[in-house]
């Protein structure tokens, strides 16, 4: 690992919140913070969390025994800054509610029928006969769903069994006992002012302790980057990958409309050295889902994701069922979808990552919902068992691995191991026919495993390798801008604080991301969060426009000096995504 | 002195309003919902009053669906002592809603009562008014300051071309404007306090009223959208336009 990465982070005191200039967290005031108590603490109301959670407290009250649980939320609300597409698979909701429906899991809409199509070109298609498609991407038997909705009924029921949810509060720093163990997390200070100071509303952050802290804040957790570098995570791991997805929410003509068809495809408008695939859900309520995902291995510093998935909804694939239908919300993150290659280790010494923070997402299914929710389960079933033995904490809970190991989990992502690497080193079409081969034929038992070492920022090559890219103009009907993209995501962050987007040298964008990549920043922020503004003369300025963030970490991941860092803002703040 | 303030659920205000396809009405299907928050300015208010020495115990009351309570528990953490919730199907009229919390003060004496001047979802700007006429109490509605003085609340209104200022008797129903104070956050301990405070929940039968609707939504319909403007070439032209496209001169 470089050393001015762990330098950048680690300056300052032993025990440090993200050392930045206008947002220090001085002595004084931590000596002052208030803590609570708690057997469990889980950084992130998502579906690994949540399903912790709630196994936790189903353990308790089948053993009855008081166990306190408390999930902190960064989001406004549980369910607030949930994306994803989704195609849901039941396997991990079977088994933590055999009873969800009669619970009112909103999965309401079954997969009635699965196409696979190869964009060829703005105007062509080819739809892969049924055979030729991966089993894995089959689809019976899963469901077309909100995620954002599933969560939020995931949180009613955790809160049923007793757990304790506080939406509106963001983890911002990890605590650790004396000895390195994790000790637990302490909530961000509300109230504090762009330039540091305190507004009349401060109010001071909390410190939660935990005999075990779970970290599932999803892909590229802000928390979960500290502790993969102060516990070495990676040591073992092949670098992650990842992907941005985008996607939007429409109503659309009910002539047009069919509940449960799910497609699929690749190709057109990615070029090159571009990999993604698209996707389209009919859900209910005449209502699709269409998304892009493009993979943030990309080389040409051009690209821009976002410019890419509008034009894409132009061709007849998509324009057919989109065509005459109103755009009802918009929202974009990335994904973790290196898969068992890239596991970190997943266990350390007062704590997990569970879920997307550690990346337990099937790249081969395109699925990480049961994956993250069947990895919050094993974890929750470690740390009772533990909790149960009379453990005060802050051990590593080498058991975890066992349980992992002997679990369908464990089965399924080793099987698609070679699945994105096999795309990436042999392109879409080589790819493709490999992954048909390896999981269709030989069920991902081939003895052979494909490594993918590349960082995604790493393959970035000079702007002047490439001409840049014209983007045909959105026409407002099924092509959009991204402002009044972000305007749909209902995206908030209160005014006067203190910019939540880090710049570890503020003279990169400008200095060398400028000349040398077009700063593309630009052009990869699905949200329009960094501007460069300026001419040759007067001098360049980049501008951060942190309001408009949509939480998806690609700044994170993508900048190719690594010189930004995502913290979370103040809690409440980002999107409020509705049925996404 | 118990003060009384009012507490409505509304859709969140970060929240773009949507219309249901079929223009039945607004869609709030799995739509972030908050607290009003010219509400959240009359619990603070009430808050600062208490905190200050001048207030003894503050009563949140919501009408509404069940979901209200949540606005209630987050009152709560900001400082109410207890809750009543009002449990009606919907969100019944600003009327009825009037009608209910009348019934409410009468039994619960409080000597100020603090509502929002409006709520951001249907905009009436007349509960607290109703209120007062129906309890015949002084209102205060617009409030930009507030002070408790001699038995007495002196209200600050914000008026057309200026401030007004009352001197009304107790008790007095107060209606918040937007410069009376800037509501705190609700700290996590607090959140885990409120959860275990008193939550009283009645019905309008209970209350001996029967909210009636006095008015029938027929049609929403979203605001046309904004087209785009143009660039005229002189001023002739723009004369021209004005005079004969937009028909304006």
């Amino acid at each position: 690992m470089p050393v001015g990465i762990l330098g950048g982070l680690r300056r300052g005191s032993a025990n440090p919140p993200y050392d930045y200039d206008n947002n220090k967290v001085f002595e004084e005031d931590r000596a002052m913070r208030e803590s609570m108590e708690f057997d469990v603490v889980i950084v992130g109301a998502g579906p690994a969390g949540l399903s912790a959670a709630c196994r936790l407290m189903q353990l308790a009250a089948e053993q009855e025994r008081a166990l306190e649980v408390c999930v902190v939320e960064k989001g406004s609300e549980v369910g607030a800054h949930i994306l994803s597409g989704a195609v849901i698979e039941p396997r991990a909701l079977d088994e933590l509610f055999p009873d969800w429906k009669e619970r009112g899991a909103p999965l309401n809409t079954p997969v009635s029928e699965d196409r696979l199509y190869l964009l060829k070109s703005a105007g062509q298609a080819i739809r892969l006969p049924d055979p030729l498609v991966p089993k894995t991407l089959h689809n019976q038997g899963n469901y077309v769903a909100s995620l954002g909705n599933l969560v939020r009924w995931l949180g009613e029921q955790a809160e049923q069994l007793g757990v304790q949810i506080f939406p509106g509060f963001a983890a911002a720093e990890v605590l650790y006992r004396e000895d390195g163990s994790v000790k637990g997390v302490a909530t961000g200070d509300m109230g504090v002012a762009a330039d540091g100071s305190r507004k009349d509303s401060f109010e001071p952050g909390i410190e939660l302790h935990a005999k075990y802290t779970l970290f599932a804040e999803g892909c590229r957790g802000h928390l979960g980057q500290q502790l993969r570098r102060r516990f070495e995570l990676e040591r073992n791991a092949d670098p992650q990958h990842y992907g941005l997805g985008i996607k939007e929410l429409w109503d659309i003509d009910s002539a047009r409309h069919q509940p449960g068809l799910v497609i699929h495809g690749s190709g057109w408008p990615l070029q090159g050295d571009a990999s993604g695939g698209f996707f389209l859900y009919h859900a209910e309520n005449n209502q699709v889902v269409v998304g892009l995902i493009v993979d943030l291995n990309y080389v040409n510093p051009w690209l821009s994701p976002f410019d890419e998935f509008q034009r894409m909804k132009h061709h007849p694939v998509l324009k057919h069922y989109l065509e005459g239908g109103k755009r009802v919300s918009y929202g974009a993150r990335a994904i973790a979808k290196g898969g068992f290659n890239a596991l970190p280790e997943m266990v350390f010494p007062g704590g997990l990552l569970i879920g997307c923070e550690a990346g337990t997402l099937n790249f081969a299914k395109i699925k990480g919902t049961h994956t993250a929710m069947k990895s919050g389960m094993l974890a929750a079933e470690t740390v009772f068992e533990a909790l149960v033995d009379g453990d005060e904490g802050g051990r590593a809970l080498e058991a975890f691995d066992e349980r992992f190991r002997a679990s369908w989990l464990y089965e399924e992502l080793y099987r698609s191991r070679n699945f994105g690497p096999a795309l990436h080193r042999f392109g879409a079409l080589g790819g493709g026919a490999f992954n048909f081969l390896e999981q269709s034929l030989f069920s991902g038992q081939l003895p052979i495993t494909l490594r993918d070492r590349d960082e995604d920022h790493a393959r970035l090559r000079p702007a002047a390798d490439f001409s840049s890219i014209a983007y045909p103009k959105p026409d407002g009907l099924l092509s959009f801008d991204k402002l009044s993209s972000v305007f749909l995501s209902n995206t908030n962050h209160a005014e006067n604080q203190p910019c939540h987007l880090v710049l570890k040298d503020a003279e990169v964008p400008v200095a060398s991301n400028l000349p040398c990549y077009a700063e593309p920043a630009q052009r990869y922020c699905p949200a329009g969060v960094y501007e460069v503004s300026g001419d040759e003369r007067e001098g360049w300025r980049f501008q951060v426009n942190a309001q408009n963030c949509l939480h998806c970490k690609t700044c994170d991941i993508k900048d190719p000096a690594q010189n930004i860092v995502w913290t979370t803002p103040e809690g409440g703040g980002g999107p409020n995504y509705p049925n996404m | 002195m118990k003060i009384l303030v009012t507490v409505k659920r509304v859709i969140d205000y970060n929240v773009k309003v949507r219309v249901k396809p079929d223009h039945s009405d607004v869609d709030l299907a799995n739509v972030k919902m908050a607290m009003n928050p010219f509400c959240e300015i009359a619990v603070e208010e009430a808050v600062r009053l208490k905190e200050a020495g001048l207030a003894t115990e503050i009563l949140a009351v919501s009408v509404g669906p069940k979901a209200c309570q949540e606005q209630i528990r987050t009152a709560l953490a900001l400082g109410a002592d207890r809750g009543i919730h009002i449990e009606t199907e919907d969100f019944p009229e600003s009327l009825e809603v009037a009608r209910l919390l009348a019934k409410v003060v009468e039994a619960e004496r409080p000597e100020l009562i603090i509502t929002g001047k409006q709520s951001i979802d249907s905009d009436n700007n007349q509960t607290g008014q109703m209120l007062a006429a129906l309890l015949d109490l002084p209102q205060g509605t617009f409030a930009s300051a507030l002070k408790l003085a001699d038995g007495r609340v002196e209200v600050t209104r914000e008026i057309d071309g200026g401030l007004q200022t009352l001197s009304l008797s107790l008790p007095a129903v107060v209606t918040t404007d937007l410069r009376l104070n800037e509501p705190r956050y609700a700290s996590l301990p607090n959140i885990m306090k409120a959860k275990k405070k008193p939550l009283e929940v009645r019905t309008p039968a209970e209350l001996g009223v029967q909210p009636r609707a006095h008015t029938r939504l027929l049609k929403v319909e979203a605001p046309a959208e904004r087209k785009g403007g143009i660039k005229v070439a002189s001023i002739d032209e723009l004369v021209e336009k004005l005079k004969n496209e937009a028909k304006v001169i």
